[in-house]
């Protein structure tokens, strides 16, 4: 099926010589390989804008992120303060959880899979669903959490301990070895620890080497108690920064007038720690390799130099610290871009960069979403005139409707674009192709519920022609009572009359002697039914009642003018009875209407059934003559006795 | 479009589990590709699961539990279809199936009715045109009868031992013919028979009498897609719907009032008055009075977002499907 969102490219002869459109032809050349040479016989391509939507994994993380959207929407405004931040980061955390899921079933499946190509791609994804997570923590801690100078070093710390992992296996593998500390790669080990502000993990560490080391006990004493008495910043408000930054320059001088003694001199690396300790920015440069990227040199200095930074002193560091690790030598990435506009608390800028990177809106709709839940985001006006969220989840969830399954969480966001919403969703509904009865059911659910009136009538029509042009009357007359279409009722009765006119009995009984209610939708229906109760009561010899319903049926107007000649004709039995049925009244009446039919309409009685036509009127007259006759005899005589 | 049909081990008690996993999670056995969404589908013995196609293909397929593979064992292709046989456009889904080993019956949205019987290649009986609107769901009443509901609100009994097309008896709602999407008879008292409507409604027939439901119970928002009794503990009753909710009826607490020979469901030759013995034959789902039904009703999803398509339930166990793609399994029921 092709959906909104997707374009129909059609090869043409002139495509391929010369320049017409050379756009379109590496477009055609990506889609279907490259071929040159002869002009192939035409084909029409689908090119889809929205690929990320059909890969199977991540229908997890859309499905999921719905969840979490939807309990954001309702979630309680009244909560102020702390509980609604509380709340706000959890929904953050839920996110994330989301995405490292799915990270883990990509991983899973680039692992499990023998298609190398298929295993490209899954890589490609395990690494852009990571960068996307380390992006989303970060404005976690600096947006939505907004934390505090103090707290947010701790919460970098965490950060970069979580998304710096290649150092792990070397870690794993020197903790699992035989003696640490005589593994080559025992110092690097430890430099991570420290880098990382793991200072327990590191003193354990070092802890091995003293002891296979007694030589340099003294040292290994002094660096241990050093490392021990750092002052760090804490959760609790057992302590001000301003007693944390005097206890923090008191073991900074302590460090300083050590190391000024020569007391690690011997030994290389332990000086080396303690000038990282120090917040030694060369020292701390020399181990590039183990801390891989810019940020996390940039959260090592702040940890050794500036324990106590504020959120917007950030960008400061942040900008000089990716200058110093990058050197000149190489450029910065998308990535590197995005997270310094996070440093720089430029939202706007994060989120614009993530759009351009990222090859599909999700990222950035819900990121969005959550911000302006936190309030952050002031409303931008686009010169289209919605705000950016609202143009983001626009363009995500139309993106969404493409996807033969995925459209109906579409839905939900288009409910909560106040201002375009309704519309998209009113265009967009209408197109889902509408396989089964049942994806049609759920698709009108969806519009009955917004009262969106036309696409209701507009797919019951659909699904009702569907149903007459397979023969099912009573399908489709159940779409047109669910539509409350009077007009399409009609329609149906009218096919079920003229099935009766040519094959003399009715089809589907089991519908008609059933409508119930339903029947008086539409006057052609209701007098459908009723004439199949005439027929009914004639069967079951019930003459009189028969011979009122008939009549009531032409003189009340129910009946079509097309049906009155077989009306009467259906009245011929009736008059020829041996026992007189029709009243005095109740044949000047037959006349009556009889008279009209013919008196009406002189031209129609040139086609081909002329003299049948002929012949049942004259038929006709005889009959209600003769009964006319007999019934004046038996009225009389019956007032008279 | 890419369906595929899925056997998961829920998880046993005390199985830790592959990849550190919890014990419980349900894991993913084994699964094979399907034609068509899946409209339906029901165990036909230990091994063989019948599955109904939106294509209006019949499958059966194979679970081999040894190597854990599932297989397509025999397929009736157009078992329901449009207008002509031979022509491409055909297909009608099909809607409804119900096994009771050999026998299979099938419904659709073509109206018609086959009875399949397993591993024979084409159909035992087939009825055209067996109604002229949509069957959306089928039961067994008795080992020779079926149920019918459909998309004018009928409930209609078919004897298949008779040769005639049409149905033994109709029911259906006064009022405004609401189509009735499932049906679900009672596992003990035969005369006893559930239905779900489009407008969520819960009528509850006794087909000894009268042509009309015993009680009806507006229940969900929406379209109710399955209803079901418990098989072993039919006092209890489940309902899942388009709006997101899945309830759980339980009458059990009017049963209490009741003599206690009822709870086993023998006979007892103790004396009893007169009323508790005319009583003692009214299940509590034909009660009609208020003020002594006692029914609870119970929403069994705390954050329902996404319509709930299917459930089934099996001792203490729960199994539900929503549309959020997810699958919720709850093994503790009744505790």
């Amino acid at each position: 099926a092709w959906g909104p969102a997707e374009v129909l490219v059609c090869e043409t002869l002139f495509g391929r010589a010369g320049g017409a459109s050379a756009a379109a032809r590496t477009l055609t050349d990506s889609v279907a390989g490259t071929e040159d040479g002869a002009p192939s016989s035409s084909r029409v391509f689908v090119v889809r804008r929205d690929q990320d939507i059909y890969i199977q994994t991540l229908r997890k993380l859309f499905n999921e992120s719905h969840g979490i959207f939807m309990g954001l929407q309702r979630s309680e405004e009244e909560l102020a303060g702390k509980s609604r931040k509380a709340q706000l980061v959890q929904v953050s955390k839920n996110y994330r959880s989301v995405i490292r899921a799915c990270m883990e079933d990509m991983h899973q499946a680039a692992v499990s899979t023998r298609d190398p190509a298929l295993q490209g791609q899954y890589s490609t994804q395990v690494s852009i669903l990571s960068a996307m997570e380390l992006i989303w923590n970060l404005c976690e801690i600096l947006f939505v959490e907004a934390a505090t100078a103090g707290p947010l070093l701790l919460r970098l710390l965490d950060w970069v301990r979580l998304h710096v992992c290649d150092v792990d296996s070397m870690v794993r593998e020197v903790l699992s070895s035989e003696s640490p500390s005589k593994h080559k790669l025992f110092w690097n080990v430890v430099d991570v620890f420290v880098l990382q502000g793991r200072m327990d993990e590191a003193r354990h560490l070092l802890s091995k080497e003293a002891s296979a080391n007694p030589a340099s006990m003294n040292m290994y004493k002094i660096l241990d108690d050093l490392m021990k008495k750092m002052p760090v910043p804490s959760l609790s408000n057992t302590q001000t920064l301003t007693e944390l930054e005097l206890k923090w320059q008191h073991w900074h001088e302590e460090c300083q007038r050590y190391l000024q003694d020569g007391t690690f001199a011997s030994n290389p690396h332990m000086e080396s720690i303690c000038k990282i300790l120090l917040g030694d920015e060369d020292a701390i440069l020399e181990k590039k390799e183990l801390m891989t990227t810019w940020y996390h040199f940039l959260v090592t200095r702040l940890l050794y130099s500036h324990p106590t930074v504020k959120p917007m002193e950030l960008r400061f560091y942040a900008q000089s610290s990716m200058d110093l690790f990058l050197g000149g030598e190489s450029s910065p990435e998308p990535l590197d871009l995005i997270l310094m506009a996070a440093f720089e608390f430029e939202m706007h800028q994060v989120i614009k960069e993530c759009s351009i990177v990222l090859s599909n809106w999700w990222f950035v709709a819900h990121l969005t979403d959550l911000l302006d839940h936190c309030k952050l985001l002031q409303s931008h006006n686009l010169y289209f005139g919605s705000n950016m969220r609202e143009f983001l989840l626009l363009e995500y969830a139309s993106g969404l409707f493409s996807h033969h399954s995925l459209w109906q969480l579409g839905v939900d966001y288009f409910d909560h674009c106040p201002q375009y919403g309704r519309v998209y969703l009113e265009l967009h509904i209408e197109r889902i192709p509408l396989s089964t009865e049942q994806k049609a059911l759920k698709v009108l659910r969806i519009c009955e519920q917004r009262q969106m009136h036309e696409q209701v009538r507009s797919i019951c029509k659909i699904m009702a022609m569907k149903a007459l042009r397979n023969n099912r009357l009573g399908s489709a007359l159940s779409w047109s009572i669910r539509a409350k279409d009077a007009a399409f009722a009609t329609l149906i009765s009218d096919r079920f009359l003229k099935d009766y006119c040519e094959r003399g009995c009715f089809s589907d009984l089991d519908l008609i002697d059933n409508l119930g209610p339903s029947m008086l939708l539409s006057d052609r229906l209701t007098f459908l039914g009723k004439y199949r109760e005439f027929h009914r009561l004639y069967g079951e010899k019930r003459f009189p009642e028969a011979a009122r319903l008939l009549l009531t049926l032409m003189t009340a107007h129910i009946a079509p003018c097309s049906f009155w000649m077989t009306l009467l004709t259906d009245a011929l039995p009736l008059l020829e009875q041996k026992e007189v049925i029709f009243s005095a009244e109740q044949t000047y009446e037959l006349m009556r209407c009889l008279e009209d039919l013919t008196a009406g309409n002189p031209d129609k009685q040139k086609f081909q059934d002329d003299d049948i036509e002929t012949t049942k009127v004259e038929m006709l007259r005889l009959a209600l003559a003769r009964n006319l006759a007999r019934v004046i005899v038996k009225e009389g005589t019956v007032e008279g006795s | 479009q890419d369906n595929r049909i899925s056997i998961w081990s829920a998880g046993d008690l005390g199985n830790a589990g592959l990849n550190g996993e919890y014990h419980g999670e349900p894991h993913l056995l084994c699964d094979i590709q399907h034609n068509g969404d899946v409209m339906d589908m029901q165990f036909l013995d230990q091994e063989r699961i019948v599955v109904a196609s939106s294509t209006g293909t019949v499958t059966i397929f194979r679970h081999h539990q040894n190597n854990q593979t599932l297989s397509a064992n025999h397929r009736w292709e157009k078992a329901h279809y449009h207008v002509d046989q031979d022509t491409s456009s055909g297909g009608a889904a099909c809607t409804g199936v119900v096994c009771n080993n050999p026998e299979i019956v099938t419904v659709g949205e073509d109206g018609r009715i086959n009875l399949f019987r397993a591993d024979q290649k084409d159909a035992v009986r087939t009825i055209d045109n067996a109604d002229s609107s949509t069957l959306h769901a089928v039961t067994f009443l008795r080992t020779t009868e079926i149920l019918t509901v459909n998309s004018i609100g009928q409930l209609k009994i078919w004897d298949l031992r008779q040769q005639r097309n049409e149905p033994s008896q109709i029911f259906s709602l006064a009022g405004d013919r609401v189509p009735l999407h499932c049906v679900d008879r009672h596992p003990n008292q035969q005369h006893i028979v559930a239905t779900g409507g489009q407008d969520g409604m819960l009528s509850i027939w006794d087909i000894r009498q009268g042509t009309m439901p015993v009680s009806l119970l507006n229940a969900h928002e929406a379209e109710m897609w399955e209803v079901h009794f418990h098989p072993s503990d039919p006092d209890h009753l489940f309902t899942c719907s388009e709006d997101g909710s899945l309830w759980h009826w339980d009458t059990s607490a009017n049963v209490s009032e009741k003599p206690s020979f009822l709870h086993q469901g023998g006979r007892s030759t103790a004396y009893l008055s007169h009323s508790t013995i005319n009583q003692s034959v009214v299940s509590a789902w034909l009660s009609n009075d208020p003020t002594k039904d006692r029914m609870e009703i119970t929403n069994l999803i705390p954050n329902q977002t996404l319509s709930v398509n299917s459930l089934d339930v099996l001792g203490p166990c729960l199994v539900y499907g929503t549309d959020a793609e997810a699958i919720y399994v709850n093994r503790q029921l009744f505790a």
